[in-house]
């Protein structure tokens, strides 16, 4: 993260306190960043990072990764070498020291977290893919959606039922091999799976497809007849891959399932699964720390095309809950035409944001759903989602939008001529109080600033894009750049 | 021993004394297997910080696991606690007593037509606990039908069927695609009418909380049953995987803000992994666990026995 983006990050929530709870009470935006900022704004401390600073600093840090289910010896570790770091540091100019511990963490996080790696498909084909993991982990939906990728990128891929123990796990994959089109080699449920595996290679070769993915069955990492079981695969299929599939949610014990299977068949790659849920995924960390392996894709829903390329900063700033923002500005751009987009980034490069384009922009969240729903796409706002009273949000909503409709254009292209007598006037236009509108042209001042920051931000991810080539690679993301996934639609 | 321990209450409810006897029945099996923390001398400050280390590690959370800590920690203090195993009791009585029902289940209750969720994220165990459930009233000889409301999930109908068969109840379905609440009011009346039957058990499409069309679809499916019969669903059962860290809490929060859940069904506890989430959903929501998945087979489901639950969490 740059220091641009880090300072961004401890600004996020001037942005959202514009929603009343249900309490009345102003939102507090409860990041890692927020709680990093009231620690510091107790010590005075400028300079030089001080053992204080970092040791209160580092408590929340321990508390977030906790939170975000990174096994609790993991984070020990973590935070130790967090603290070597980060004492005796230099606070940059642009930054405060919440900023910059922030910074070193999810500079230290991002490194932990690898860089993703592509799948082994250097060999002889066919290449063998081969899928493991608990029960219910995401593996079937996991080979179809490699085998859509692989599809898509010239490969002949084979999809492989060798799960013979789940009810109904072989018309499973038939079913997604179907709607794909993608040829599934099944054997019924009464042939061993290393037989299977054989089977299906030698058909493979036969057919020319130079991919063949394995799906087995869950299993547990401490069921040894069941790990012998994919050891005999693995030696009969010799797989360039075999790839641990993990769901996003799993807490602390991700790091024993990784050993266990690690162990018996070494894995060459981790998928994280339903990373479109608001689970923090602190399981990715933990289990790159005691097996080492690249974390190679995520699924970001449950249809076939919700496969995407693992990227370390954003799962770093999930990690550490400071939310998925980018992904929140990526979603709405996609929402919202290209044109709107295009005239709103300029107005906001050239500094202008005024109650025209407010209203613009309410109208477009509108668009986007309502403020819970939006709110629970941030990982780690989805309890303060739970907090709004929707009818409460409607409400106030509502009530901004009247105020801004009651201004002259003059007004709300130049806000501030609104003196005391335009005030009143506003609230008796739109059935309002003096105060309402006072509120909102306070909020708004502190909305134009954010607006003027999320401005240089979107500077920054257009050069990103411009250099990863497409708009589409620079807009992955969790969740999915589809809509329908984004509210739950099917 | 009890009267010192717990000495401030003299008169003790049939529970409690029912408690504590299968505390103490249990209790020598787990000093064997507790190891490390129990087993030092004195009470300690690594005592405590291991004692949260342990309770984290099995995903009970940070905010229930201080909790628990300083609960018990004052207790013991307070009344001036000497040997390890009495600390050791005091937390366990602690955390039983966080996790025991209030309310009886509901399926068992003689109604016309008892209708059950059974609701959860994606893989978590749904299908196959019906499967075990429809086994496990079916032995109680009660006529069980299981509604196919897996209308989405590639072969979910398939799947639900060969549980069915297996457990020798019939199930009511649709083609893929079709309207879950559809297939639910189809059941019904059908549970109602040819099938006569007294518990009708609904599957239904893994979501994610998060996924605020899918919950709809969930609050949907709850008035159509209420439409039809009185008070249904009686029982809304939300299946959570063991291995579910933190957000095993938002899972029991948005669940049952929509389908309004009734109880938990914890799966998957035949793996190393212990499900202690479980404990802050009762303490922030009061939703207590009803029954525990241990394998793949259609017996490994039991009622939730919150002794042998906290021997598990804490006992090793
Ligand atoms: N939301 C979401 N759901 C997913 C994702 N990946 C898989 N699922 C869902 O998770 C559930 C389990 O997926 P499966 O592919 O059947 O899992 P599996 O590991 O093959 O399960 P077993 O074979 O029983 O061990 C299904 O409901 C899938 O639709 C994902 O990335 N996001
Ligand atoms: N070891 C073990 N596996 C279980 C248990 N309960 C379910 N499973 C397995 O978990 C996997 C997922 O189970 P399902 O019943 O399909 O889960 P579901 O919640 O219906 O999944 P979706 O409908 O896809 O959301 C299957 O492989 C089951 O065999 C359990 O108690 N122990
Ligand atoms: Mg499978
Ligand atoms: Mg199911």
């Amino acid at each position: 993260m740059d220091a641009e983006s880090a300072r961004l990050c401890t600004e996020l929530p001037d942005y959202f306190s514009i929603l009343p709870n249900r309490s009345g009470r102003q939102f507090v935006f409860e990041s890692l960043s927020d709680k990093l900022q009231a620690v510091f704004s107790q010590l005075a401390s400028h300079g030089k990072l001080s053992e204080a600073d970092v040791n209160a600093a580092l408590r929340e840090v321990r508390l977030a990764l906790l939170e975000a289910d990174v096994n609790f010896k993991v984070v020990k570790d973590f935070v130790g070498r967090i603290k070597e770091r980060a004492i005796g540091v230099e606070v940059m100019d642009s930054l405060t020291p919440a900023q910059q511990v922030v910074k070193i963490v999810n500079d230290e996080l991002i490194n932990l977290l690898g860089k993703p790696a592509p799948l082994n498909l250097s060999g002889q084909p066919p290449t063998v893919i081969m899928l493991v993991g608990l029960q219910g982990a995401g593996k079937t939906t996991m080979a179809g959606k490699l085998a859509l990728r692989l599809r898509k990128q010239g490969q002949r891929p084979l999809l492989v039922a060798a799960d013979v123990y789940r009810p109904a796990a072989i018309q499973q994959l038939e079913i997604l091999g179907k709607q794909i089109d993608i040829p599934v080699y099944s054997e019924g449920t009464d042939v061993s799976p290393a037989t299977i595996a054989r089977n299906a290679i030698r058909v493979a070769k036969e057919k020319a497809h130079t991919v063949v993915i394995l799906d087995t069955a869950g299993r547990l990492q401490i069921d040894d007849a069941m790990m012998q079981e994919l050891e005999q695969v693995r030696l009969v299929a010799r797989p360039a891959d075999i790839l641990l599939v993990v769901d996003a949610m799993t807490g602390q014990e991700a790091v024993h399932v990784a050993e266990g299977f690690h162990a018996r068949v070494p894995t060459t790659g981790l998928i994280m699964t339903k990373i479109d849920g608001d689970a923090r995924g602190g399981a990715a960390l933990s289990i790159r720390e005691v097996t080492g392996v690249p974390i190679k894709f995520l699924g970001t829903s449950e249809k076939l095309d919700g496969l995407e390329p693992f990227q370390p900063d954003r799962m770093a700033s999930r990690i550490l809950g400071m939310g998925d923002i980018l992904t929140l500005i990526e979603r709405a751009q996609e929402n919202i035409t290209e044109e709107d987009a295009a005239a709103m980034e300029e107005r906001l490069a050239s500094g202008q944001f005024d109650f025209e384009d407010f209203l613009d922009q309410l109208r477009q969240l509108k668009r986007l759903g309502s403020i819970t729903d939006l709110l629970k796409m941030i990982p780690g706002m989805n309890q303060m989602a739970k907090d709004v009273d929707p009818q409460e949000a409607t409400k106030n909503l509502k009530m901004v939008e009247a105020i801004i409709s009651s201004m002259t254009v003059h007004e709300r292209q130049n806000p501030h001529v609104l003196n005391g007598s335009r005030r009143r006037r506003i609230a008796t236009g739109s059935g309002t109080t003096v105060n309402d509108v006072n509120q909102l042209v306070k909020q708004f001042k502190d909305m134009q600033k954010m607006m003027k920051q999320m401005g240089v931000m979107g500077g920054n991810r257009k050069k990103k894009r411009g250099r990863k080539g497409g708009r589409r690679e620079g807009a992955g993301m969790f969740g999915g750049g589809n809509l329908m996934d984004m509210f739950g639609g099917r | 021993m009890f009267r010192r321990l717990f000495g401030k209450q003299e008169e003790k409810t049939q529970d409690e004394l029912l408690l504590e006897e299968s505390l103490q029945k249990t209790r020598g099996g787990v000093l064997g297997r507790i190891g490390t923390i129990f087993q030092a001398n004195e009470i300690t400050d690594e005592l405590w910080d291991e004692l949260e280390e342990t309770l984290i590690m099995a995903d009970v959370g940070m905010e229930t696991t201080a909790e628990l800590v300083e609960k018990t920690r004052s207790r013991v203090e307070r009344d001036g606690i000497k040997a390890t195993a009495d600390a050791y009791l005091i937390l366990k009585r602690e955390m039983v007593n966080l996790l025991k029902a209030d309310e009886p289940l509901q399926i068992e209750q003689p109604r016309i037509l008892t209708v059950v969720l059974v609701v959860g994220v994606n893989g978590s165990g749904k299908t196959t606990t019906i499967g075990k459930l429809a086994y496990r009233y079916k032995q109680r000889g009660k006529k069980v039908v299981l509604a196919a409301g897996d209308t989405f999930r590639a072969a979910a109908i398939e799947q639900l069927q060969v549980w069915g068969k297996r457990a020798g109840v019939d199930v009511i379905a649709q083609a893929p695609g079709s309207d879950p609440a559809a297939v639910l009011f189809d059941a019904m009346r059908a549970s109602q009418e040819s099938r006569k039957a007294e518990i009708l058990i609904v599957d239904t499409a893994g979501r994610l909380q998060n996924k605020f069309n899918l919950m709809q679809e969930l609050e949907k499916m709850r008035r159509v049953a209420a439409r039809q019969v009185h008070a249904a669903p009686h029982e809304t059962l939300l299946v959570l995987d063991a291995s579910t860290g933190q957000n095993a809490i938002l899972q029991a929060k948005g669940f049952q803000e929509t389908a309004g859940v009734t109880g938990i069904v914890l799966t998957k506890l035949d793996g190393t992994a212990k499900g202690g989430a479980v404990l802050s959903i009762k303490k922030v929501l009061g939703v207590p666990v009803r029954f525990v998945g241990s394998g793949e087979k259609i017996g490994d489901l039991a009622e939730f026995d919150p002794v042998a639950f906290v021997e598990g969490l804490v006992g090793e």
